[in-house]
């Protein structure tokens, strides 16, 4: 028996070259040993890809793509079909969970300098991911067949028409009818389960092995390749396998357990996951009072709606995006790491945040006069960031970069330090624990100054 | 870390709910563990909406499952005569005379608590008043200008409304109850109770179920973590 299986092992390797590509992929891959939380989102990129392809090809067994059948099939499928609404919540959360994590990778790029050289092509295949992901996106909502589904996607749609000349036939050639009908539906299913998942899926593969190329960034910034022992082996690199299959696995872990609360306990999340008008069922007729895109578009359709000229609008929107392809060339910075980077770079990343955590809040919000003046300035703001890179990163005093990875400390270290705050704010006197806002305010002032120290 | 959170918080702010326009909105008690307020609901459902509400998204079956009812007593207690224990909740009434006496077909309901709000759905049962001008001679303080007629007029008895003019547009702000019906208010509050509690459970029939395998799947996955992260540690123990 024995034999037998070594004999078609043996077939099989002479043939194929297994154990070289997990020889170079997994287990002599070496990856910087420094990684921290922000390390597990690549992975969990690709949990999440995983669980949409197989609750997606679930769906699909019992979904109708039909203006007649959608809304109802849907619905079928949370009462009717076992584990049905299992799957669906799965899908749907997944969907959102997807832009959490994709959105926190690439924030992860960002602070670290995943994306400079010699990686700009692994942001780039990035960033057609992105691209993919919000197609993918897009064009699933409109599959439930709701009125947000239908009126987004009508809305979405007709900024093609805002194109000069060619607009208006380019919409009606991307609906197929003159308003969204049966006909987009059935579009938008095949390119949701077929065309763009296939290209996400190359994508994917060409982002991996650019990354495997040229090896991962961390958290300094700093080559390992740099500093080797006498086996050529990087010093501060270990095997991907199996340090980081063993710590990736935690991370799914706890990646699971807050994806488990959302679909057992709140799968609408409040309406941010799961809109309350997409319960009632495409009405043509009936445009809704207030049609907000889900909460991953908002900062894009914030902008949109930011820029008082319609065509102008969705340049700004697609601009938003097609900055991001430029940021290896943007940035001017000559360290790669935040922690090394000089303080300009930093209060300007500051701000981008809150410009795009703001931006996300007001598109999801009634287009008041006072929201549409901040939405401007945090437009201002978003694109100033990327705009002015080139200038404040060359100005920037950046910190000495270490030849070598510092240490991280782990979780574990960090709980008595936790307890010690907690001590402080909440002091045992005698038998209970009492709150102490002196306590309170010393730990204030000294995260507000570490804050500021680390800004400069 | 910092956006994280922030997203988190942007995201449990607050919901966007349909509101009730200015009126505010009262709070049933929903408890979808409570089968005989579901079972009573259901009877309401079926004896004041069915008639031309459908709510074809669940069956009779269904509803006797998950209430842990007899499929016989569903049939006698609650379903319209003739109903089949398979056949979902449709309406006798068909879509093309609804049109002509309402001027809109009255819609499905099954899904009404997931985009309304059960908050919604129970004031505005609650807030018809006398307007002698209307057809149906009734508006409503929640959704004006209805097309629905006040379905529970001898329950409930007829209310007016006590207005105020704010900003030069007269508003209603609070009902009176100028005739008492059938029931007192006490009573009728808990009709429409039980009603909204079998609409929100209507909504989505397996939220219970959801919930309560919800502690069992995140023990396992705690467990999970438990048993990865140990084994991350011994892995890690020669990394420095």
């Amino acid at each position: 028996m024995k034999q037998s299986i070594n004999k078609v092992s043996e077939w099989f390797l002479e043939r194929f070259p297994l154990s070289d590509l997990w020889h170079d992929h997994m287990a002599h891959y070496y990856a910087p040993k420094n990684f921290n939380i922000w390390y597990f989102f690549g992975s969990l990129a690709l949990f999440v890809l995983v669980n949409q392809f197989v609750t997606g090809i679930f769906l699909t067994m019992n979904y109708k793509p039909d203006a007649e059948l959608a809304f109802d099939s849907v619905e079928y499928i949370m009462r009717d079909v076992d584990w049905g609404w299992l799957v669906r919540y799965m899908h749907s959360t997944g969907a959102s969970a997807f832009f959490i994590v994709v959105y926190l990778h690439m924030f992860r790029g960002l602070i670290y300098g995943s994306f400079k050289q010699p990686r700009e092509l692994i942001w780039i295949f990035g960033m057609l991911i992105f691209v993919c992901l919000m197609a993918e996106a897009f064009m699933g909502y409109l599959l439930p067949w709701g009125q947000m589904s239908y009126w987004g996607a009508q809305v979405i749609i007709s900024l093609f028409s805002a194109i000069p000349v060619v607009g208006d036939e380019l919409s009606l050639w991307v609906r197929g009818d003159y308003v969204v009908s049966d006909a987009t539906l059935n579009r938008f299913f095949a390119f949701h389960v077929i065309a763009v998942p296939l290209a996400l899926l190359i994508l994917v593969f060409l982002h991996i092995v650019a990354l495997h190329e040229v090896g991962s960034n961390n958290p300094d910034g700093i080559d390992i390749h740099e500093n080797v022992n006498w086996q050529g082996k990087p010093l501060d690199g270990i095997p991907f396998h199996p340090y980081y299959t063993v710590k990736d696995i935690v991370g799914v872990g706890v990646f699971m357990f807050f994806f488990a609360v959302v679909i057992f306990y709140m799968p609408e999340m409040g309406g941010y996951f799961l809109e309350h008008a997409n319960f009632i069922p495409a009405d043509p007729l009936k445009t809704p009072e207030h049609i907000a895109p889900v909460w991953y578009f908002t900062p894009f359709y914030a902008i949109l709606r930011a820029v008082p000229d319609k065509f102008a609008g969705v340049i700004a929107m697609g601009g938003a995006i097609a900055v991001l392809f430029a940021l290896p060339w943007l940035d001017r910075g000559k360290v790669r790491s935040i922690r090394y980077r000089g303080g300009l770079f930093k209060k300007a990343l500051l701000l981008f945040v809150i410009s795009f955590i703001g931006l996300g809040y007001l598109g999801t919000q009634p287009a008041t006069p006072m929201a549409t003046t901040v939405a401007r300035v945090l437009t201002a703001i978003y694109f100033g960031f990327f705009l002015l890179m080139p200038l404040y990163t060359r100005w920037e005093k950046t910190k000495p970069v270490p030849d070598r990875t510092t240490p991280e400390s782990s979780l574990e270290e960090r709980i008595p330090l936790l307890l010690a705050l907690y001590d402080e704010i909440a002091p045992v006197e005698q038998t209970s624990r009492k709150f102490n806002p002196a306590g309170l305010k010393a730990v204030l002032i000294r995260f507000a100054k570490h804050l500021k120290e680390s800004l400069d | 870390m910092k956006k994280l959170l922030s997203l988190l918080f942007l995201m449990l702010s607050f919901s966007v709910q349909a509101s009730g326009g200015g009126f505010d909105l009262e709070s049933p008690d929903i408890d979808l563990s409570d089968y005989p307020s579901l079972e009573r609901g259901a009877k309401y459902y079926v004896t004041y909406c069915l008639g031309c509400h459908s709510a074809k998204h669940i069956r009779y079956k269904r509803i006797a499952q998950d209430l842990h009812l007899d499929e016989a007593e569903i049939l006698k207690n609650v379903a319209p005569l003739g109903a089949g224990i398979y056949d979902q909740m449709h309406s006798a009434m068909n879509a093309h005379d609804a049109e002509k006496w309402f001027g809109t077909t009255p819609p499905d309901l099954s899904l009404i608590a997931r985009s309304r709000g059960a908050d919604w759905l129970y004031t505005y049962l609650k807030s018809f008043y006398a307007e002698p001008g209307k057809p149906t001679g009734v508006n409503n303080a929640v959704f004006k200008d209805v097309a629905m007629p006040n379905v529970f007029w001898q329950l409930q008895g007829t209310q007016i409304a006590v207005s105020k003019t704010v900003d030069g547009h007269e508003q209603v702000t609070g009902l009176k109850l100028e005739r008492p019906g059938q029931l007192s208010p006490k009573e009728f509050d808990k009709l429409v109770n039980d009603l909204v509690n079998f609409m929100v459970y209507v909504g989505e029939p397996v939220q219970l179920e959801r919930v309560t395998m919800g502690k069992y799947v995140i023990f396992f996955i705690i467990m999970f973590i438990a048993v990865a992260f140990l084994l991350k540690k011994e892995y890690w123990k020669d990394i420095h």
